[in-house]
C-alpha cells in the first residue's frame, strides 16, 4: 500500500493563464453548459469551472441532433451531434452569466464566443461578455458544422490567417484571458496555434469536435441523425477521440512557436483521462460528453481519484506533474532499433481459446504454435501444423455426450487449469515483440511482453543512418 | 401432420419453460461475451460439431438468418437439441469461460434463439444440391437419428422415406423428452421442415410386423435403422404386473399427449437416471402429493447428470437411497404400498440386500424406470447385420454395419445416449450413404 498517512490533501486549484478555478475539471462549452441554471447545479456538484456554450447571434437548431456509436454492447463510444451555438437569446445568457459570477465568485466562467468574421462585432460581444462578469472568453473557431458556412467557426479555425486576424481583434478590447478553442479538423494543428499564439492569444484549448457520420440506417439508408429524411455531417467526441486529442495536445504543447496554457478536450470522462491530458501539458480539462453521458455527479469520483493518485505519487500540486509526459513522446526516428521484446504466455492464467494463435497466424508472424503437447521445444521449430489442419482434425473427430455412469470423468492430472493442447507456445526465435497477442489475449496479464537482451548498446535509426553517412562507426 | 396438434392447456400450464427464451437485446449481449474462441473447444465438445462461435457472432451481427443457417448446417434438429441438449456437460461445459470468468456462454439458449427466429420467420431448409437422383433410402424410425440421415439425404437430392409405428413423428423427441425442455407441438415444428424437403413419411407401419424387412430390402438401395430401444425392463416382482405399475416411458408419453393431464396421490418411481428423474418431475407438476424415488445404490452411483439430479431435488423429489423394492402390495384391487428393502454395498462393490430389513413405503402409483431393453427380435431378424450386446456393431465413422447395404445410428448402436447423439450419428450415415451412392454411379 502506498503511503496515504499525509493529512494534508494534495491542491488541485489551478491558475490558467490567469484564470482561477478551485480544481481542473470544467464543463466544455456545450449542453451541460447552456444556461445559468445548470452550470450552478454543475459547480454545486464540484465542476471547478464551465465554459458557457457558445454565445453569438442566436440560432435555430433542428432535430434531431445527435447519433451515438455503440461498441459490443456499451452506449456513446462515440458521439456526434449537428447543434449550432446557443440558441436562446443574447440578453438572457449575459443576465445569467451575471447571475452565476455573483453567487459563485470562485468558480471560473470563461464565455465561449462566436460572430461573423467584422472587427465591429467581435468588439461588441467581448465587451457584452466581460461587462457580464466572464472570468475568460474562448473564441469558438471550430464548430465544424453549420456555423462554418456562415462563415464563422471552423470555417476560421481552418485557415491560419483569419485566426490570427480575429484574435488579434479581441486582444484589442478584450481585459480578460483570451483562450482560442482549436479544430482538429485540418492537416496540421500547430499551423492555427502559432497563429493565435501570433494573433496574441493567451492560451488555447484543444479540441473541438472531428467532421463525422456516425452510421446509416440500413432499412431507410438516411444517416444518423436523422432530419426529416436527410442528414449532415456532425462532430465527433466521447471516448473515441480521446486518442486524437491527446496526440493533438502533444503536438502543440512540444511545439515551441504554438505551446501557450492549453485545456484539453475530447473523450475524458475519468480523472484517469484528465491526468493523461495533465501529463502532456494540459492546465485545465474540459468535459462534455460523459457530462451528457451520465450527469454532472461524474466530477466527484474525477476530483477524488485525482487526489488519491496525486497522494500516491506525492504531488502536492496539478503543477508538480503537468507535462511530465512531454519529452517520452519523441520522433520515430530517435527510437532504439535495438530495444527487443518478446511475447510470454503464463500457463497457469492462460484459458485456452487461442485467439493469440490466430492473432498471430493471420495478423503478425506465424510464431505462435499449438504443439505444446510434443513436450518441451527448444529454439526454432520449422514444421507445423496450419490452422485449418487443426480445425479439420477436430472437426472430423467423433464427440459423444459424456454419461456419467459409462464416461467416468478423467482424473485431473494437467498441470494447468487448461489442457496442456490448447495452451499456445511462442516461438521466441520468431516472435517481433509486436504485441499483438498481448494485446487480443482476454485474461489480464496471461501475456506479458518480456525483454531479451541484445547484447547491443541502444541505436535509433537517426543514429544509424548519421554514422553511415558520415563514415563514422 | 399437417394440421400440428396443439399442446393440451392443462400440460401447458403445468409444464412452463425451463429456460425462458432470450429477449433480443440480452441475446446480442450475451452473445457479444464469446471470446471467438480458434478451434472452438465448445465446438469439438458438440456431437454434431455445429461452429458455435459462428453462429453466435452473428446473433451480434444481427444475421440472425445466416445464424440459424449456419447451425441447421450441422444439426438438422437445432431446435429441439438447444432445448433438450445437456449443454452442461457438453457445449457450455467445454466453453473456456469456465477458466475466466466461471460463466460459460449460453450456448444452448442462444441456440434456440437463432432457431426461434428462423422459425417465427417461416425458414425453409436449404438444400445441398440441387440435383435429383432415383435412388431410394428408407430410414427405419422416425426418431432423430432417421430424420437426421433423412434430412442429410434428402438436402442432396436422395429419394428418402421414413417408416414409424408410431402416428407421429420424432421417436422421444415427441414422446419422450420432458415436456418443460420440449413441447410436442415444437418437436413436431421442427419436423414440418424435413417433410417439406420431400421425405416421404409413413406412419403407423410396424417394420417387421406389417412390412417384412426383405420387401424393404427389395424396394430400397440403401437402409438406414434408427430404431431406437424397445420397451422398458419390466418390475419383475410380485404384484409387478398390477395395473397402476406404469412405466416411465408411458407415462411421460400419456402426458406429453395430453392422455394424462393430473396425478393425485403418492407416486413411487423406481430407479435413478434421467427417465426416473424425468418421471418423477413430471409426477409432481401433475399434482402428485409426495413423490419419492427409490435406487439401490447411492447417490454416488446415479446415471442421471448432476444437474437433472438437482433440478429433482428443486420440484419437491425425495430419495432413498439403498433401497430395493421386493413386492407391490395392494388390496381390493387399489395398489396401496410398495415393499422394499435395504441394500449394503459390499467393499467389492456387490449388493447385498440387509436381512430383516423390510419397509414399506406408501403409494399409489408405481413408475419403473430400470432402462430399456434393446430390440432383440427386431434386430435378429437382419440378415448380416452383427450385433453385440443388444447394439448394432457399426465403423463409427459412417455408421455402416456389417451388411454394407445397412447403416445405422442412435440409441440402437450405442445403447441409449442423447438425442444430439442420434443427430450425429444420423448425419454421419448420410453422408457416408450418399459418398456410396455418388461412387456407385461416377
Ligand atoms: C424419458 C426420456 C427422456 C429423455 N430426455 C432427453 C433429453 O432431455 N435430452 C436428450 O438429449 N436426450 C434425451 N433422451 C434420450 C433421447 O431421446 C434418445 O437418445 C434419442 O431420441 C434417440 O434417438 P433415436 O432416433 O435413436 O431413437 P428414438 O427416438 O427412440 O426413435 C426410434 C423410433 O423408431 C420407431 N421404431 C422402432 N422400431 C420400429 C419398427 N420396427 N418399425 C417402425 N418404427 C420403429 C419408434 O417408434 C421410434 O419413433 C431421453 C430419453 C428418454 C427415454
Ligand atoms: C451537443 C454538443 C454541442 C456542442 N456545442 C459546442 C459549442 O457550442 N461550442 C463549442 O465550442 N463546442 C461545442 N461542442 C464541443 C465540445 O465543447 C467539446 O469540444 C467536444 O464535445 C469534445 O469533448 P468531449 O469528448 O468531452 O465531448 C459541442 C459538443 C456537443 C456534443
Ligand atoms: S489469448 Fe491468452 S488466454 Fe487465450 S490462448 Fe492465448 S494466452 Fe491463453
Ligand atoms: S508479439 Fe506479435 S509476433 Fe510475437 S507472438 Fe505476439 S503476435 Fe506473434
Ligand atoms: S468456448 Fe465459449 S467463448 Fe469460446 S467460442 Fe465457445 S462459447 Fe465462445
Amino acid at each position: 500500500m502506498p503511503d496515504m498517512s499525509r493529512t494534508t490533501q494534495p491542491d488541485l486549484s489551478i491558475n490558467f493563464a490567469g484564470i482561477k478555478s478551485p480544481n481542473p475539471f470544467w464543463l466544455a462549452s456545450a449542453p451541460p453548459t447552456n444556461s445559468g441554471e445548470q452550470i450552478m447545479r454543475a459547480f454545486d456538484a464540484g465542476w471547478g469551472g464551465a465554459v458557457w456554450k457558445t454565445i453569438g447571434e442566436p440560432i435555430t437548431n433542428v432535430s434531431s441532433r445527435y447519433s451515438s456509436i455503440d461498441w459490443n454492447g456499451q452506449r456513446m463510444m462515440g458521439f456526434n451531434n449537428i447543434e449550432l451555438i446557443s440558441d436562446r437569446p443574447l440578453e438572457d445568457n449575459l443576465r445569467e452569466i451575471t447571475e452565476v459570477k455573483k453567487r459563485y465568485p470562485s468558480n471560473a466562467v470563461v464565455v465561449s464566443l462566436m460572430v461573423e468574421s467584422r472587427r465591429e462585432a467581435w468588439h461588441t460581444i467581448v465587451q457584452q461578455a466581460e461587462d457580464a462578469g466572464a472570468d475568460g472568453l474562448e473564441l469558438n473557431f471550430g464548430c465544424p458544422h453549420g456555423m462554418s458556412e456562415r462563415g464563422m467557426g471552423s470555417a476560421v479555425g481552418q485557415v491560419p490567417e483569419y485566426a490570427e486576424m480575429i484574435t488579434a481583434w479581441v486582444k484589442e478590447k478584450a481585459k480578460t484571458p483570451v483562450i482560442i478553442k482549436l479544430t482538429p479538423n485540418i492537416t496540421d494543428i500547430r499551423s492555427v496555434a502559432r497563429a493565435a499564439k501570433g494573433g496574441g492569444a493567451d492560451a488555447l484549448s484543444a479540441i473541438n469536435t472531428i467532421n463525422s457520420i456516425t452510421g446509416i440506417d440500413l432499412n431507410t439508408f438516411i444517416p444518423a441523425p436523422n432530419v426529416g429524411g436527410k442528414s449532415s455531417h456532425g462532430g465527433y467526441c466521447g471516448p473515441a477521440v480521446k486518442p486524437i486529442a491527446l496526440n493533438m495536445v502533444h503536438q502543440v504543447m512540444s511545439d515551441p512557436e504554438a505551446a501557450l496554457p492549453i485545456s484539453g478536450i475530447g473523450g475524458i470522462g475519468t480523472w484517469r483521462d484528465a491526468v493523461e491530458f495533465i501529463l502532456l501539458g494540459a492546465g485545465t480539462v474540459q468535459v462534455c460528453t460523459a457530462a451528457m453521458h451520465y450527469g454532472y455527479r461524474i466530477v466527484e469520483d474525477m476530483i477524488d481519484g485525482l487526489q488519491t493518485w496525486m497522494t500516491e505519487k506525492h504531488f502536492a500540486g496539478i503543477e508538480a506533474f503537468r507535462g511530465l509526459s512531454i519529452p517520452k513522446v519523441t520522433s520515430w526516428k530517435h527510437l532504439d532499433l535495438n530495444y527487443k521484446i518478446v511475447a510470454h504466455i503464463n500457463e497457469q492464467k492462460c484459458i485456452g481459446c487461442d485467439l493469440c494463435y490466430t492473432a498471430c497466424w493471420d495478423g503478425a508472424h506465424q510464431c505462435i504454435h499449438l504443439d505444446r503437447v510434443s513436450g518441451p521445444v527448444n529454439g526454432h521449430v520449422e514444421l507445423h501444423k496450419k490452422p485449418a489442419d487443426i480445425q479439420n482434425e477436430t472437426r472430423s473427430s467423433i464427440a459423444v455426450t459424456p454419461i456419467p455412469k459409462l464416461d467416468p470423468p478423467k482424473s485431473a492430472q494437467e498441470p494447468y487449469p487448461t489442457p496442456l493442447a490448447r495452451i499456445p507456445r511462442v516461438d521466441e526465435t520468431e516472435c517481433v515483440g509486436c504485441n499483438l497477442c498481448s494485446l487480443v489475449c482476454p485474461v489480464e496479464d496471461c501475456i506479458t511482453m518480456v525483454e531479451v537482451k541484445t547484447g547491443l548498446h541502444p541505436e535509433s535509426w537517426d543514429e544509424r543512418t548519421t554514422t553511415t553517412l558520415t563514415g563514422k562507426n | 401432420m399437417h394440421d400440428l396438434p396443439q399442446q393440451n392447456a392443462e400440460i401447458a400450464r403445468r409444464f412452463p419453460d425451463l429456460h425462458p427464451p432470450f429477449a433480443s437485446q440480452a441475446a446480442v449481449i450475451e452473445a457479444n461475451r464469446c471470446l471467438n474462441c480458434f478451434d472452438a473447444p465448445c465446438t469439438a465438445a458438440c456431437p454434431t460439431h455445429i461452429d458455435v462461435p459462428r453462429f453466435i457472432k452473428k446473433i451480434a451481427s444481427g444475421n440472425l438468418r445466416g445464424s440459424a443457417l449456419s447451425i441447421l448446417d450441422a444439426n438438422v434438429l437445432a431446435a429441439s437439441c438447444s432445448r433438450v441438449c445437456p449443454v452442461q456437460v457438453l457445449c457450455e461445459g467445454a466453453c473456456v469461460m469456465h477458466r475466466y470468468n466461471k460463466q460459460p456462454i449460453a450456448i444452448g439458449r442462444l441456440q434456440r434463439y437463432s432457431m426461434d427466429a428462423f422459425h417465427s420467420s417461416h425458414g425453409t431448409l436449404p438444400r445441398k444440391s440441387l440435383e435429383e437422383h432415383p435412388q431410394r433410402i428408407a430410414c427405419l424410425g422416425a426418431g432423430p437419428a432417421s430424420l437426421a440421415a433423412a434430412a442429410e439425404l434428402r438436402q442432396r437430392g436422395y429419394q428418402v422415406t421414413v417408416f414409424d409405428k408410431r402416428p407421429q413423428p420424432g421417436g422421444l423427441n415427441t414422446y419422450g423428452v420432458a415436456e418443460y425442455k420440449l413441447p410436442l407441438p415444437d418437436s413436431l415444428r421442427e419436423i414440418k421442415l424435413i417433410e417439406d424437403l420431400g421425405v416421404k413419411f409413413r406412419f403407423g407401419v410396424e417394420i417387421g410386423r406389417d412390412i417384412a424387412l426383405e420387401d424393404i430390402g427389395q424396394q430400397f438401395d440403401y437402409i438406414f435403422l434408427g430404431v431406437g430401444l424397445g420397451e422398458m425392463h419390466k418390475l419383475d416382482i410380485p404384484g409387478g404386473d398390477h395395473p397402476a405399475v406404469i412405466d416411465a416411458l408411458e407415462f411421460i408419453a400419456n402426458y406429453k399427449t395430453g392422455r394424462t393431464t393430473g396425478v393425485q396421490g403418492d407416486v413411487v418411481v423406481i430407479g435413478a437416471g434421467n427417465t426416473a428423474i424425468d418421471a418423477a418431475n413430471a409426477s409432481t407438476r401433475l399434482g402428485a402429493k409426495r413423490v419419492t424415488i427409490l435406487y439401490r445404490r447411492t447417490q454416488a452411483h446415479i446415471s442421471a447428470f448432476d444437474f437433472e439430479y438437482e433440478h429433482a431435488k428443486d420440484e419437491g423429489v425425495a430419495f432413498h437411497w439403498l433401497t430395493q423394492p421386493v413386492a407391490v402390495n395392494s388390496s381390493n384391487g387399489k395398489l396401496t404400498s410398495i415393499e422394499c428393502t435395504r441394500m449394503d454395498i459390499a467393499n467389492d462393490g456387490t449388493l447385498h440386500p440387509v436381512a430383516n430389513s423390510n419397509f414399506r413405503v406408501d403409494c399409489d402409483i408405481v413408475i419403473p424406470a430400470i432402462g430399456q431393453s434393446p430390440l432383440v427380435e427386431f434386430l435378429s431378424k437382419l440378415s448380416n447385420v452383427r450385433i453385440e450386446k443388444g447394439r448394432v456393431l457399426v465403423d463409427r465413422a459412417t455408421g455402416q454395419t456389417s451388411n454394407p447395404k445397412y447403416f445405422a445410428g442412435g440409441d440402437c448402436i450405442n445403447g441409449g445416449r442423447e438425442v444430439v447423439d442420434a443427430v450425429a450419428d444420423g448425419k454421419r450415415a448420410g453422408i457416408a450413404i450418399a459418398k456410396a451412392l455418388e461412387a456407385a454411379h461416377a
